[in-house]
């Protein structure tokens, strides 16, 4: 089954033409994918266009369910006064984006996802005085807390040592295969998404110019 | 003390002010802490100017009740400071410091070709408790209702779209009509404010509350209510301290703030240590 199908998608900034060109791509459920590629080959561009925060994009993108997100860090949360919990239960928000209060049961979502991912012991700590890492493991929760089925990660282990980056791939595989949550995250860290994902796929120039198994990739590789 | 505060509280002019500055306070420390954390700081800066140019020019044209201009005026003002600042060539930083001058100029100006810088204009830079009229009082009750019922009505969705605008827009808010709703209630909190506090001040009493309570709180919620507390507690010392002393009751709150800034700096010193 296919959570997400994009079907000859093609995409222009203001600034750049041709930012993604006729992507086909499908997302089936209970999968790991990585999306490699360089600088500028429109990697972000295609979460932005799933995510519905690009407008006026060419093609059809048809989603089945709600996305949970993991957007690329941004220096306004270096100073937030917000607590792990408050970070996490903001998640919740698409499920009920009219009610005034979090309602008993996003709290308990909330307390459920802290608990798998082990933070919820600091859950009172301010977001902004923990560990890279940490932090990212609290981003992952409130994407949990968005979503059932699948979360989207813009590069969550920018900036991570490598030891702690190795743990954020073995919490998503572990989600994965334990929780059967769909992971697709742009990465990179190719040696390290050959090893963990599905599926790879790499863009150049807006272009799909590899999709297949880790494996091949090796290979035959289009590097 | 206690007597003094009751003579103070005798005058129906300081009773106006307790009431109006009580809830502007609040009100403005509500919206600070979204401001702050959202890099905004300076648009209650700008957007006090604009109160000023609108004011003078309305007061030269002989208006009787120059708020009813100026609130539409700033409003929309507010409105094209984060339009411009979104999305344009002009960073908005530059354009608050543009629409601000000119609109001082435009003020001045104003004055100068009719009356000339009388007590009026004074009061418009300085504050003046004296100038609350029933009209004020009853325009900011009015006002201050409704930014407190909106900011809990939407206190959940500010905290998403100030904590990570992407996230919130991946999760279906609309963030950029959040962003205009704070707008919008600061442009009428600064309007209504700036009698008492002074255009030159005004500012002050958004950005100190929150920036104090980041200090010491460390969880949203937290700042919001130790804001909202600070705020007020810094408006009655400041009038009570200008009563007696009869020093400027906009400075004297603004004062009182740096004090307490000072203090909880120092407190967050001792707790790291």
């Amino acid at each position: 089954m296919y959570l997400i199908q994009i079907k000859d998608l093609s995409f222009s900034y203001a600034s750049k033409k041709d930012a993604l060109k006729h992507i086909n791509l499908n997302i089936e459920k209970g999968t790991f994918t990585c999306i490699v590629g360089e600088n500028g080959s429109g990697k972000s561009t295609l979460l932005k266009c799933i995510l519905g925060l690009n407008k006026g994009y060419t093609g059809e993108i048809i989603k089945e369910t709600h996305i949970g997100y993991l957007p690329q860090k941004s220096d306004i949360q270096t100073n937030f006064p917000a607590t792990i919990e408050e970070v996490v239960l903001s998640g919740t928000i698409s499920n009920n984006v009219r009610s005034v209060f979090y309602k008993k049961e996003d709290k308990e979502k909330a307390k459920d996802v802290m608990q798998k991912l082990g933070i919820y012991d600091i859950r009172k700590k301010c977001f902004a005085n923990i560990s890279g890492g940490q932090q990212q493991r609290v981003l992952i929760a409130r994407a949990l807390c968005a979503t059932k089925d699948i979360i989207i990660l813009d590069e969550p282990t920018n900036g991570l040592d490598p030891s702690i980056s190795k743990q954020i791939y073995e919490l998503l595989d572990k989600l994965k295969k334990e929780d059967k949550i769909t992971i697709f995250m742009v990465s990179h860290d190719v040696e390290r998404a050959l090893n963990y994902a599905d599926t790879v796929v790499e863009l150049l120039n807006g272009e799909i110019v590899f999709n297949g198994k880790p494996q091949d990739f090796k290979l035959g590789g289009a590097n | 003390m206690f007597e003094t505060i009751a003579e103070m509280m005798s005058h129906l002019f300081i009773q106006r002010a307790v009431l109006v500055g009580t809830l502007i306070s609040v009100c403005a420390a509500l919206l600070g802490v979204s401001l702050v954390l959202k890099r905004y700081s300076m648009i209650g800066d700008g957007l006090s100017h604009v109160g000023f140019g609108v004011l003078t020019v309305a007061t030269a044209f002989g208006a009787t009740t120059p708020l009813y201009i100026a609130i539409p005026c700033v409003t929309i003002s507010a409105i094209i400071l984060l339009k411009i600042g979104n999305n344009s060539k002009i960073k908005s930083d530059s354009a608050i410091a543009l629409i601000a001058s000119s609109a001082l100029a435009i003020g001045v100006a104003a004055t100068s070709v009719t009356t000339g810088m009388n007590t009026d204009v004074c009061n418009f830079m300085f504050g003046s408790i004296l100038a609350m009229n029933k009209t004020d009082v009853i325009l900011s009750i009015i006002v201050s209702i409704i930014v407190a019922i909106l900011f809990i009505i939407y206190y959940r969705k500010l905290f998403i779209v100030t904590f990570d605008e992407e996230f919130a827009k991946a999760s279906g808010l609309r963030a950029k009509r959040y962003t205009n709703i704070i707008a919008v209630l600061t442009a009428l909190i600064i309007v209504i404010g700036m009698r008492m506090m002074g255009v030159m001040l005004i500012s002050s009493i958004i950005i100190f509350p929150a920036l104090t309570s980041m200090r010491i709180f460390k969880s949203f919620k937290g700042v919001v209510i130790s804001s909202a507390v600070i705020s007020v507690i810094s408006f009655l010392i400041g009038i009570y301290l200008s009563y007696i002393y009869n020093i400027s009751t906009g400075a004297m709150i603004v004062i009182v703030n740096l004090v307490i800034f000072v203090l909880f700096t120092i407190i967050e010193k001792i707790i790291h240590e």
